[in-house]
């Protein structure tokens, strides 16, 4: 069998919510060994995210279509129930078992349980631990629980997108909790590789507003050097005209065009069979239809109100001119080009029943393939992480079980 | 910690972020250049706002931690300069038009043959192959088939896009990550790999919660509704509220979160709002331990936002973040550059960094490292390069060029 890029690497996922599952999901994708370790009497709060779309209560945590989203990669669970004293000890255990720890909780939550970086050190010295939270491991702010909408709000990202005389409006409520993983996920690879060559852990306090920001930069260098803050534009864009959506055929559907050069807009002139308005002289440069961009989009939503979004962008597409249909959820299930990609992989859920939205990361290798699974249940591998990955007697484990250590 | 690893950067303004995360960690980029510089440096906004290819802030912020030759692979001799650096890079990342690379005579299998364990990342809005390869991919069109455009906007108005166009940074971010994880794969291996990237995909994933989630299940899709974002299910079905509310100085986000540990910070709001002589209606008589939102009607969820929105607009960005900061509670201002500059969680952290721009006589001021290692510094090591800043240290003392040699292939514009 073919070597997977993480295979024999052990990892003690201790992530809830999104950004954290979103960065130790990339291991999961190719070939890591990962244990989750969860509590029943604080579990995920994606979770509880059930009841937004279900009213059955019967394996009510395991319903929640959220948390399936946010793990469509195979990991091990075990329900371990922390303020009980025993579980310390399994802790423990499964921290001499593994390679790299990626925790996402506020900080002084493993510092309580007596368990920081050099403590875990002395269990397993190559160890990796890899911290994410909202506002980083240190400053007045380190402990102050985040969100991925409150975080969001913090680097501008909610800043971004808005008409001139509105508000901003968010891109996604929470949009750091998927980009900043991006940035989470490749500070762990990269440290992965690292310990793979040297012997040598590390520990990694990450900051998912500093991640974020850093996708701001060129509106934060504005600021620095030019003292401009970002100007909500709408659809505007200072270096193509047409430039926006546009109404098509059809209840609410738009497409979107964007035309940037001189060859651009010839083209486009043809595709739309060169009406007499695009020889205007308002529209003779880049600048000038920059300039009467208000008009000429009215001229172009003359001409994609005749047609579906569809045809507009096969016929744009066809021509070299950048356009896309403004897809909902339903275009984008039919969307050929994901269609191509596998990327609504369906799987069969227990409780969900046959789902198709379970997605590889937005990347594919030549040489490995992403393996998308269906996320565990809670304690779902307690006696096979217990007996075959600890290497407990069965008596040990029927006790821990007993006893509620295990949940 | 990547200080091992070469990469060979060709990418234009679709593809810098992913050689600059990689620099950031170390890695030797190599930022190859059209001759005459690359065409995105034209892309504002400028230093002083001086339309200039050495002044291009865009390029100043995702080019750092690069070196600069320039290099013209559509010439012969060029083509096989670049061969000579395949051979002792790790990785050839680049965002051409799908096939490019393959029509020069530089597609994968014969820079694998160069070098077996080259990896070659290629990022661009829908990918390498499917019906949408060849599609024209400007940022507007990825946007929109992503599904974030149907989302983003007023009801009463068009879909919208950011004034910040960046679908392709996510491109280049998976880009990243893809290459990384190729690197790792290479250890075990020995191999070399293609990287794939697209920004389309890593956008459709990003928003998927919002749209795929609900269409999976129950064959629904929200669509524009301004700020009111942020779904609840009350006992008359779904109700969205704001994610993004007015505050008296500027915008704050702020949800309600219930269960557990959740009922102090909800009850010092209400206080607050008592305190101001608005009335709290049904968050008064809410019961935080044990009620959710399915024992409230979609009436209660409205007036629960209408006592929210009242409190917020009495309020200052600066008095609602120390209420919040206090009381545990899931609320923030809503941030521009200038607050972020003075806000003192970043400024304890030493985040902003100065990075010093000799020609510009100047330092100016970036965003420091996206994470801080026991092992290792992450953030910007020196400044964005000048067109052709490193051709003698890289052409000469690496490839062992001489001075007349250089002096030929520049007459006959190779570099």
């Amino acid at each position: 069998m073919e070597k997977r890029p993480f295979e024999g690497v052990n990892v003690l996922d201790l992530t809830w919510a999104g950004a954290g599952p979103f960065t130790t999901n990339f291991l999961g994708y190719y070939g890591a060994t990962i244990i989750r370790v969860e509590s029943a009497s604080r579990p995920d709060p994606v979770r509880g995210g059930a009841g937004i779309y279900s009213k059955e209560n019967d394996h009510r945590l395991e319903r929640s279509p959220t948390f399936a989203h946010t793990h469509p990669v195979k990991k091990l669970d075990i329900g371990l129930n922390l303020k009980h004293p025993k579980a310390i000890d399994i802790f423990k255990r499964l921290v001499a078992w593994a390679d790299v720890i990626v925790e996402n909780w506020t900080t002084g939550a493993i510092e309580r349980m007596g368990l920081d970086y050099n403590e875990l050190k002395k269990i397993k010295p190559s160890i990796i631990l890899h911290r994410t939270n909202g506002y980083g491991h240190t400053g007045p702010m380190a402990s102050q629980p985040g969100m991925g909408q409150t975080i969001t709000a913090i680097t501008g990202l909610h800043g971004i997108a808005g008409w001139p005389d509105r508000h901003s409006v968010p891109l996604f409520h929470s949009y750091t909790d998927t980009v900043s993983p991006l940035l989470g996920g490749l500070v762990l690879i990269a440290a992965i590789d690292y310990q793979r060559r040297t012997g040598k852990g590390q520990c990694i306090d990450f900051s998912q507003v500093e991640a974020g920001i850093n996708y701001m930069s060129p509106v934060i260098l504005d600021y620095t050097v030019n003292k401009r803050e970002l100007a909500l534009t709408g659809n505007k864009c200072a270096y193509a005209a047409p430039h926006g959506a546009y109404r098509c055929k059809g209840n609410d559907r738009w497409v979107a065009i964007g035309v940037f050069t001189d060859e651009e807009w010839n083209a486009f002139c043809k595709v739309i069979e060169n009406p007499a308005w695009t020889k205007d002289a308002r529209f003779s440069t880049l600048s000038n239809r920059v300039e009467n961009s208000d008009e000429l989009d009215r001229l172009v939503e003359g001409w994609t109100i005749n047609f579906t979004a569809e045809q507009v962008m096969a016929m744009m597409q066809a021509a070299g001119v950048s356009a896309g249909v403004v897809a909902n959820a339903q275009d984008a299930e039919l969307d050929p080009q994901l269609k191509y990609y596998d990327f609504f992989h369906e799987l069969d859920h227990p409780y969900l029943g046959k789902l198709n939205f379970y997605h590889p990361p937005g990347f594919k290798l030549s040489g490995a393939t992403a393996e998308v699974a269906r996320h565990p249940f809670l304690g779902e591998h307690n006696e096979y992480i217990c007996t075959q990955i600890l290497g407990m007697p069965d008596e040990e484990f029927v006790q821990l079980t007993q006893e509620g250590v295990l949940e | 910690m990547l200080s091992c690893y070469r990469v060979l950067d060709l990418t234009d303004e679709k593809g810098f972020l992913c050689g600059r995360a990689l620099g950031d960690l170390g890695a030797d980029v190599i930022k190859i250049e059209k001759p005459g510089g690359d065409p995105s440096r034209s892309r504002g906004p400028f230093y002083h706002d001086i339309p200039d290819p050495e002044k291009s802030l865009y390029w100043f912020a995702f080019n750092a931690n690069k070196r600069g030759i320039t290099l013209d692979i559509e010439t012969a001799d060029g083509r096989e300069i670049f061969k000579k650096l395949v051979k002792t890079a790790d990785v050839v990342v680049e965002s051409f038009a799908p096939g490019y690379m393959d029509k020069l005579g530089l597609g994968y299998p014969v820079l694998n043959e160069i070098n077996p364990r080259i990896i070659t990342t290629s990022i661009s809005g829908f990918g390498q192959e499917g019906p949408y390869r060849d599609y024209n991919d400007r940022d507007i069109a990825v946007w929109a088939l992503s599904g974030f455009m149907y989302l983003m906007g007023e009801p009463d108005r068009p879909p919208l896009a950011p004034s910040y166009p960046h679908a392709h940074l996510i491109g280049a971010m998976y880009g990243a990550v893809g290459t990384m994880v190729a690197l790792c794969h290479c250890q075990v291996t020995g191999c070399g790999q293609q990287v794939d990237a697209s920004s389309h995909r890593g956008l459709v994933f990003t928003t998927s919660t919002e749209t795929h989630t609900p269409w999976a299940l129950t064959r629904t899709f929200p669509t524009r509704r301004g700020r009111n974002r942020w779904p609840v299910a009350t006992k008359d079905g779904m109700v969205y509220l704001p994610s993004l509310w007015e505050c008296k100085d500027g915008g704050v986000v702020f949800t309600m979160r219930l269960g557990f540990g959740s009922a102090e910070s909800n009850t010092a709001l209400v206080e607050g709002m008592k305190k101001d002589g608005i009335d709290p209606g049904v968050l008064g008589r809410w019961d935080w331990k044990t009620m959710d939102w399915s024992n409230y009607s979609a009436e209660d969820a409205k007036e629960v936002a209408e006592a929210f929105k009242k409190f917020f607009l009495k309020h200052t960005k600066a008095e609602l973040l120390k209420l919040a900061l206090e009381k545990e509670i899931q609320l923030t201002p809503l941030l521009l550059p200038k607050d972020q500059l003075k806000f003192p969680q970043l400024v304890e952290r030493d985040f902003w960094i100065e990075v010093m721009h000799p020609e510009l006589g100047t330092n100016i001021t970036y965003p420091g490292g996206f994470a801080k290692f026991t092992e290792a510094e992450c953030g910007i090591r020196f400044r964005a390069p000048l067109i052709g800043e490193h051709n003698d240290e890289v052409y000469k003392k690496e490839l062992g060029l001489s001075t007349e040699e250089l002096v030929a292939l520049k007459q006959r514009r190779v570099i």
